[in-house]
């Protein structure tokens, strides 16, 4: 039964679970060095130096606030002098139109505003969230406690390394509590 | 520990433990989300009552608000000169009072200061919902409200624009900003800990509904990276924006020409007064709080005395504030300034004047002891007195200035009506309501947060028998 089923819809890769976050730590950091590079960790809080354990090194999230916050001032500067200058020019006693030190604080909170909306949208965009389905929950152990008090490693299946015998017995010898296989 | 003994018992593990020992990351997962998965018949009964007061005491908001878009801003007690009266009084108040949740999350995020953990949920709710006060003054004291888009640039078919050199047009960009803000800061710290409510959740709707809020977060590590970098550039832009905020409703005031409120003091002391307001507000909320949920052993003494002490310090800026302000007005040798000020001390306001300083610099001196700050009691006593204080300041601040300007001729009294005390009770009601619901409805500390705590305190706690056996001093 279960083997018709996974052949059909195939596996998303094997897991093992473990009770302490450096285990989890050393674990993936041997999966790492044994070549496999497919693999993702999955913690109920963050855990230092996992994520450049099982290779995963560059995110683009400080850039992406960047370019928010660039053109938050820039188009928050933008509208005002638009507005001042050129929409709606009103003299106040002779002074100049341009008075852009007036334009200052408004332009500070456009660029924050978009920044911070930029950070939380790129952040969620790049993280490929929401997601409503994912076959890690297939796991049962993790449904209930990857969110709580268990810590996970996953080699998918994708992994060019990957072999459903061989990577289970990879990950069976690194003391896991449990292995399981990930369907998708 | 067993999650019956959890709910029976919390002891507070004294002023030098963020946490109580005995803690592993399962019982405090459960501890906290107890507060939400319990049963309702569970439910404290002060819980009750206080959601009834809150819920009655907000009928003053709606039932002053029905009688002011009827009537017009005439019920209330403002007149020329002192247009502004209660809804500007409020207003500054409310926003004060948002100040400490973004300065607890961000602030002291960037700071490392651990403490802040156990509170920074709550008082990012508190910050949310103080904001959500504020923001409807100046739309109720607009006189035609339903023309308070106007106040956004938008292209109009009039072809007119708002004034960029206003401050008052500044303040809407200050406060909208700040609200989506700290709405974003706090649903996204709140997502990782919504993962877990969906996965302890002990029904169907629950979990559905905790499990789409949660947007299928798996604590992924590539994700918590992008979280972490997001969560700490998000603090990085909160901590000038809630300075820039109060900044800018100091300039509502500070950019005028009238006595007492054109001075250059006005945006450091309105930061300080608005982060002291905030962290009254804070005690005065997390006191009864913990009590009723059992979370002394999460929100131990050592928060309270950390807040007493910045309550403390953020007092004696404000402090300061007042006798810049007296001795400037001396030293300016301008009459008006040296009017507005006798005025303030021996006029017609004088009783509430020295009120506020009682309220706002004589008794919190009393934090200096430990004696006040590691009582709960006593604490809870100079909280309620700040709140007071920190409104009395925004009282004296609009109302003595506008009364009594340049020209004696267009000098005038403020007098409130009973509906001006209807809405300020309203928006009180309002905002314990929004909070009781909040510390029911949603884990009211940062779960995720507290496990990484746990990490740091002793980093191999698997089973309940390896569970640590003391807390953290700082």
């Amino acid at each position: 039964m279960t083997e018709t089923f996974q052949d059909r819809h195939g596996l998303h890769g094997i897991m093992a679970r473990f009770a302490d976050p450096e285990q989890l730590l050393e674990a993936a950091n041997r999966a790492y060095g044994a070549g496999y590079r497919k693999m993702d960790a999955y913690t109920p809080m963050p855990i230092e130096g996992l994520a450049e354990a099982i290779g995963f090194t560059r995110h683009w999230v400080s850039l992406v606030v960047l370019m928010g916050g660039l053109a938050g001032c820039v188009g928050g500067f933008g509208l005002l002098w638009w507005i001042a200058v050129i929409a709606y020019p009103h003299n106040v006693g002779g002074r100049p139109f341009d008075s852009w030190p007036m334009f200052v604080p408004i332009t500070f909170e456009c660029t924050v505003l978009l920044a911070a909306l930029s950070s939380v949208v790129g952040m969620l965009a790049m993280n490929k969230l929401p997601m409503p389905y994912h076959p890690v929950f297939n796991v049962q152990s993790f449904a209930e406690r990857a969110s709580v008090d268990r810590f996970f490693l996953c080699i998918e299946s994708d992994d060019p390394k990957f072999d459903r015998a061989q990577t289970r017995a990879f990950l069976e010898q690194l003391d896991p509590e449990e292995v399981s296989e990930v369907e998708k | 520990m067993k999650i019956e003994e959890l709910e029976q018992k919390a002891i507070d593990p004294g002023p030098d433990k963020i946490i109580a020992p005995g803690f592993n990351y399962a019982t405090v997962t459960d501890k906290i989300a107890n507060t939400v998965l319990m049963p309702v018949e569970k439910t404290p009964r002060q819980w009750w009552v206080t959601l009834l007061i809150a819920f009655m005491a907000m009928q003053g908001l709606v039932a002053g608000s029905f009688w002011l878009f009827y009537k017009g801003v005439g019920v209330w007690g403002i007149v020329i000169p002192i247009a502004w009266g209660y809804a500007i009084v409020n207003f500054v108040w409310w926003i004060g009072i948002g100040h400490a949740g973004t300065l607890i999350s961000a602030i002291l995020l960037l700071l490392k200061q651990d403490w802040r953990t156990s509170i920074n949920r709550f008082s990012e709710a508190m910050t949310l919902f103080a904001v959500a006060q504020a923001g409807m003054f100046p739309i109720l004291h607009m006189g035609r409200p339903w023309l308070g888009y106007w106040l956004i640039p938008y292209p109009s078919s009039m072809w007119l624009w708002p004034q960029p050199r206003s401050p008052l047009v500044w303040d809407v960009f200050a406060v909208t900003t700040y609200l989506t803000v700290s709405l974003i800061f706090w649903f996204i710290g709140l997502v990782p800990d919504l993962a877990t409510m969906r996965d302890r959740a002990k029904h169907k709707w629950q979990a559905l509904t905790f499990g789409m809020l949660s947007m299928g977060w798996r604590g992924s590590a590539k994700h918590w990276s992008r979280y972490q970098m997001a969560y700490l550039l998000l603090g990085g832009l909160a901590t000038p924006l809630v300075v820039s905020v109060h900044t800018v409703v100091s300039f509502d005031f500070a950019i005028s020409l009238l006595p007492g409120w054109h001075t250059t003091i006005f945006p450091p002391y309105f930061v300080a007064g608005a982060i002291y307001s905030g962290f009254a507000m804070v005690v005065t909320l997390a006191i009864p709080a913990r009590k009723w949920f059992h979370l002394e052993d999460l929100i131990t003494m050592r928060h309270l005395d950390c807040m007493g002490k910045l309550m403390l310090g953020t007092g004696l800026i404000v402090a300061y504030g007042y006798m810049m302000e007296a001795f400037m007005s001396w030293y300016s040798g301008n009459p008006h300034e040296m009017f507005m000020y006798m005025n303030r001390a021996t006029g017609p306001y004088r009783f509430f004047f020295w009120m506020l300083i009682v309220c706002n610099i004589l008794i919190p001196q009393s934090l200096w002891s430990r004696k006040v700050r590691q009582n709960v009691p006593r604490l809870f006593f100079v909280s309620l007195v700040v709140n007071v204080g920190m409104w009395l300041e925004r009282f004296i601040i609009v109302i003595t200035s506008l009364h009594r300007d340049f020209l004696p001729s267009s000098w005038g009294m403020y007098y409130p009506t009973q509906w001006d005390w209807a809405v300020l009770t309203g928006t009180i009601g309002f905002f314990l309501l929004l909070m009781t619901l909040f510390v029911r409805v949603l884990p009211s500390i940062s779960i995720f947060e507290v496990r990484e705590v746990l990490h740091h305190l002793a980093p191999h706690i698997a089973d309940d028998d390896l569970a640590p056996q003391t807390g953290m001093g700082d």
